[in-house]
């Protein structure tokens, strides 16, 4: 055996370790990675998403596991040997070694203008770069970014996402200089402008200077003006880690960079040199593709094989701020002879450039801003002739190039140089869905530009792609449901006797439970819907870690009376139970056993509560502010339309939880905009918005509709949550639906406002039912004896208390004693919903 | 309604409820005498099925609330908790190849269901998870 040491445990490093471990089936290499970041490798691509709820954990590449694989994280190397063939690191690790790479990456470049180093200044490369941003930025108002490229502009969009006014600074006469033209560049400040972000190019800045608190304080620029901001990030390039090579003589490029040839050695024969940190042919890439494919030229090499890297291409497609920006090929025209055909259309915010050759016949490169949905197909014809009028090509109307129009060679996936005949080839081999192609090919594993294209393919390759609900339903929940209505259908056992196969799961039976409650099937635990339930809604509460349970009256708006106040106070006093007011502006009681769910809710019910569906997918709360009745600036009275709306909509069921919010005027202070249905006061009315959520992804509500009086603002949301009801995919929320339907908001829009479907009055008709037949489930189940049977601790010792379950307690309240186990990991992977 | 038949012969018998308490595919929880906590299932096809109600994830006696149904024909009963699948029959994890719960012999006895106070796989659960 031998001993591969690689330095560098990024994307890159991590891929050459994944790739030879799938060559070397001989077992004929060891590895040591040695890597300084404190964690092992993850999606650095991808950073920005965890300001957009991804966790590191989402980031991870994942173990590099194994028997031949050791991975020492947060341990640097320090020197290296060449003529012992060592490396030697900061934990005093001296590693010999057969062969070596080198995969540094790169570090962000700070410019040494004055101040640079005060505190509150900061790059944007690694996770604990982020955090210390985030940490800065709480509390802070301003922050500027220096810097108006690719990483500058995400960079402004973190600080957008964390919630502060956001400056870009940018030397170059237009933002993205390396990728796009000058007309592009004015387009995408236009763009970008609006959302909010303000853009100054043209402009150096010549200092940092500290305030009173020794922090970044106001940033100087050469026309004499300043910003004041709380913090500076700066985005102004990268430089190539080349320092270990240099100290041990390895040849390095005039501005940087691990010199290497074309099979990814440097002038050392024993070491190689791969991703951010090599200098090849004159080049460094800043760009993951180019890293991943010089990792598989020296995967190959080792296993002796004779692959080689002779360039990478350099496309980028992204979507900053909302905004799309694709550059490919030659997008500035260098080539000589080179002609543009240019569509600016700055009134529907869109430019697109294609650069050709001099005869105008085969597609050199190209800009595209505002619309990059012609970007997969045009990038694989780089180099091809054109199939068409080229001007065709990139306007709206023009003819849309499909899959078909490429040929084999095509580079469907440029991050992982996969091509349209390698996927076919895996079509052919048995890949098909998305979820295979990704895994046989890599394609679409790293910016996901291309799965559309991947969608395409199978299609044209004649596969449907499958949107079974699980194992025993091939169909998908809208399409259960319009079964049950149509057959008229009221059991799960005669759906999957007639449409499905087996007994069901944890998957589908809810999820029929769903359709079934939505389409008006009576209480949710009568018969055999009860055995469909998941627990929470099975048992009417919410399951606690230890197996008890926590009670949500329902409190329409947040308005509630103070003896009202009391009896919750006093039934929570009585059972013991743990009490905490909810972010739904609502009080949970904690800590209540199966057995006494029922006594505890009798008491509620005779003081004239009712069930809150804290545990059901259905309408949970509609927050609301104090609006006219008390607020000084109140334009509408929110207190009294949340009631209405809450009281109109309880017990709803639908495929993901409901949440709502009214505010009294623009100032929004019930949230409105983070649910579901959010509705604003405006002068004459009120404002519809709609698809907004906090949770795994939080997402901002769009305007639906504005200025509507009290009825009509009724008639939309009957229209629109019928609408999301028939059609969503079991635990999607409304802002991924609305994404995910043919047109977007406009089409709802269309849907909803204008009946483009002439389906409004059946929808609302089906509301008007809901609202008609809605009893309180609590109550229900007080009065009937075959259901209270089911609230029993033990089959054999009904009010015997489990005694698993014990209580300790914290700040003068009981809660769940430890547990025995550790620990819970949950089933996959994948989001799952908790209740 | 069927019986399982492969209790051990010296098995005691403990009635726990009268046969129609037991609602198919609506688990009740029970108290061994022992102490052990048992899930109880009857099944749509009228197999009835006892396996232990802790929740070997979380620690928390819930397996009984969980949802029945079927893996690839399997039966099994998805834990409230975290949605870990078992098997009914045997008490095997779906999800995880190291975890099994224990099972108990289970009858109809003069329209009473009871429990048989050994269960019926205890040694060899131990014995497979000894062997990696
Ligand atoms: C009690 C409460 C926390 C609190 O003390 O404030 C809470 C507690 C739980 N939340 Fe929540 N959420 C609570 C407000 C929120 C909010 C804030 C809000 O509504 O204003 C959010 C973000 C807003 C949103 O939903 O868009 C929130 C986002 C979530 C999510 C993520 C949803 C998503 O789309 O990503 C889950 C998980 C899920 O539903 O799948 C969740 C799930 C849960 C569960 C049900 C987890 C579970 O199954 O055990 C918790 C059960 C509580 C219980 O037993 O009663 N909770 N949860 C809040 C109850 C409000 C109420 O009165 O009903
Ligand atoms: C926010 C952001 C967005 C990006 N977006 C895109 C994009 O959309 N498309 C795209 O193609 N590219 C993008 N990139 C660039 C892409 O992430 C890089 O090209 C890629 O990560 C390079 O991989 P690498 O392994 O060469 O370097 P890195 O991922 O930087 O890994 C190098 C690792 O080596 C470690 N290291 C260095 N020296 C030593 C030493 N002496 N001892 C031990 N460890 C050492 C470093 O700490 C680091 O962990 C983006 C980068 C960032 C920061
Ligand atoms: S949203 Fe407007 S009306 Fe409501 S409390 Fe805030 S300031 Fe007052
Ligand atoms: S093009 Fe980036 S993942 Fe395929």
């Amino acid at each position: 055996m031998e001993e591969l040491v690689v330095i560098g445990n990024g994307m890159v490093g991590h891929r050459l370790v994944e790739a030879l471990r799938d060559r070397d089936t001989a077992g004929h290499w060891h590895i040591t990675v040695v890597g300084e970041e404190p964690r092992t490798a993850y999606d650095r691509v991808a950073l920005s998403t965890y300001f957009d709820g991804a966790t590191a954990q989402d980031l991870s590449l994942g173990e590099l596991r194994g028997p031949r694989v050791d991975v020492h994280v947060a341990e640097q190397a320090t020197t290296i040997d060449r003529a012992a063939r060592t490396v030697t690191t900061t934990s005093g690790r001296v590693l010999p070694y057969d062969r070596l790479v080198l995969a540094t990456g790169s570090t962000p470049f700070v410019p040494p203008v004055p101040g640079h180093d005060l505190p509150g200044c900061h790059v944007y490369r690694t996770i604990e770069d982020l955090d210390a941003i985030t940490a800065s930025a709480s509390g802070a108002r301003t922050g500027v970014v220096i810097g108006g490229g690719l990483l500058g502009l995400e960079a402004a969009n973190a600080l957008r996402l964390l919630g502060l006014q956001a400056h870009v600074v940018e030397l170059a006469p237009h933002l993205m200089p390396a990728q796009i033209d000058e007309g592009a560049g004015a387009l995408l400040r236009n763009l970008i402008t609006d959302l909010g972000v303000h853009v100054h190019t043209h402009t150096a800045s010549t200092a940092v200077e500290p305030g009173p608190d020794g922090r970044a304080a106001r940033l100087l620029l050469d026309n004499g003006d300043h910003l004041d901001t709380d913090l500076v990030v700066f985005s102004v390039g990268i430089r190539p880690r080349d320092d270990l090579a240099r100290t041990s003589d390895l040849k390095t490029g005039e501005r940087g960079g691990i010199v290497i040839d074309d099979t990814c050695t440097t002038s050392d024969a024993h070491i190689h040199a791969i991703g951010e940190a090599a200098h090849h042919r004159g080049t460094v890439y800043g760009l993951i593709a180019p890293g991943n494919a010089m990792a598989e030229v020296v995967a190959d090499r080792l296993v002796g094989g004779n692959a080689t890297f002779t360039g990478a291409d350099t496309s980028t497609k992204l979507k900053l701020l909302g905004v799309d920006v694709a550059s490919f090929g030659d997008a500035h025209g260098r080539t000589p002879g080179a002609l543009d055909v240019v569509v600016n259309d700055a009134a529907s915010g869109r430019y697109a450039k294609l650069v050709l050759s001099d005869d105008a016949t085969t597609l050199l490169g190209g800009v595209l801003v505002g619309d990059a949905s012609a970007y997969a197909t045009l990038r694989p014809l780089v180099g091809s002739p054109l199939p068409g009028d080229p001007l065709a090509l990139i306007t709206p109307d023009g003819e849309a190039l499909g899959a078909d129009a490429l040929p084999d060679t095509a580079q469907i996936c440029s991050c992982n140089a996969v091509t349209k005949g390698d996927i076919t080839h895996a079509i052919e081999c048995g890949s098909h869905d998305v979820a295979e192609l990704k895994s046989c090919t890599k394609a679409g594993t790293s910016c996901g530009s291309c799965v559309p294209m991947l969608k395409q393919i199978l299609t044209q390759a004649g596969i449907t792609q499958s949107k079974a609900l699980c194992e025993h339903f091939t169909q998908s929940r809208a399409e259960l449901l319009e079964i049950v209505r149509a057959t008229g259908t009221t059991t799960f056992s005669a759906l999957i006797d007639a449409h499905g196969t087996g007994h069901g799961c944890d998957i589908c039976k809810p999820a029929v439970a769903s359709i079934l409650a939505s389409l008006g099937g009576g209480h949710i635990l009568d018969g055999e819907t009860a055995t469909l339930q998941d627990t929470n809604d099975r048992y009417l509460a919410n399951l606690q870690r230890n197996g008890t349970y926590s009670v949500v009256p329902r409190i329409p708006g947040g308005e509630i009376t103070p003896d009202k106040l009391i009896v919750i106070g006093e039934v929570a006093r009585d059972f013991d139970l743990y009490t905490k007011i909810t972010g739904g502006q609502r009080i949970d009681l904690f800590g209540a056993r199966l057995e006494q769910l029922p006594t505890i809710w009798q008491r509620l019910v005779e003081a004239g509560f009712e069930s809150g569906h804290a545990y059901g997918k259905s309408l949970r709360t509609v927050k609301s502010c104090v609006g006219t009745t008390w607020c000084r600036y109140g334009v509408q009275d929110s207190v009294g339309l949340a009631i209405r709306l809450e009281e109109r909509y309880r017990g709803l069921r639908s495929p993901h939880k409901l949440k709502s919010a009214v505010s009294g005027c623009a100032r929004e202070c019930a949230e409105a905009r983070g649910k579901d249905f959010g509705i604003i006061a405006t002068d004459t009315g009120w404002n519809l918005y709609v698809g907004g959520n906090g949770g795994f992804t939080p997402r901002h509500a769009q305007l639906l509709a504005a200025d509507l009086d009290e009825d009509t603002l009724i008639r939309y949301i009957d229209r629109f949550l019928m609408f999301y009801i028939r059609t969503a995919d079991r635990l999607q929320r409304t802002a991924p639906w609305i994404e995910s339907l043919d047109g977007g908001l406009d089409h709802l829009r269309e849907v909803v406002v204008n009946d483009s479907l002439g389906i409004a009055h059946e929808l609302e008709t089906a509301m008007a039912r809901h609202v008609d037949t809605y009893t309180d489930e609590w109550a229900a189940v007080l009065n009937d004896p075959d259901k209270l049977a089911r609230f029993v601790s033990f089959a054999n010792a009904p009010t015997t208390p489990d005694p698993t379950i014990s209580f300790t307690t914290t700040r003068d309240q009981p809660v769940p004693g430890p547990l025995n186990l550790g620990m819970p990991t949950p089933r996959t992977h994948q989001q799952e919903s908790t209740r | 309604m069927s019986v399982l038949t492969h209790a051990p012969a010296t098995t005691d018998w403990v009635t726990i409820c009268p046969q129609e308490r037991l609602e198919p595919e609506i688990g009740l929880a029970a108290l061994l005498p022992d102490g052990h906590q048992v899930a109880l299932f009857s099944t749509r096809d009228h197999h009835l099925y006892a396996l232990d109600n802790l929740d070997p994830h979380t620690g928390a006696a819930v397996l009984a609330r969980g949802i029945v149904g079927d893996r690839d024909g399997e039966p099994t009963v998805a834990s409230p908790m975290l949605k870990h699948v078992f098997s009914l029959r045997t008490g095997q994890s779906l999800d995880d190849p190291h975890t099994r719960l224990a099972t108990w012999p289970v009858r109809v006895h003069d329209h009473n269901i009871q429990i048989g106070t050994n269960p019926t796989t205890h040694a060899s659960t131990r014995a497979e998870q000894g062997t990696p």
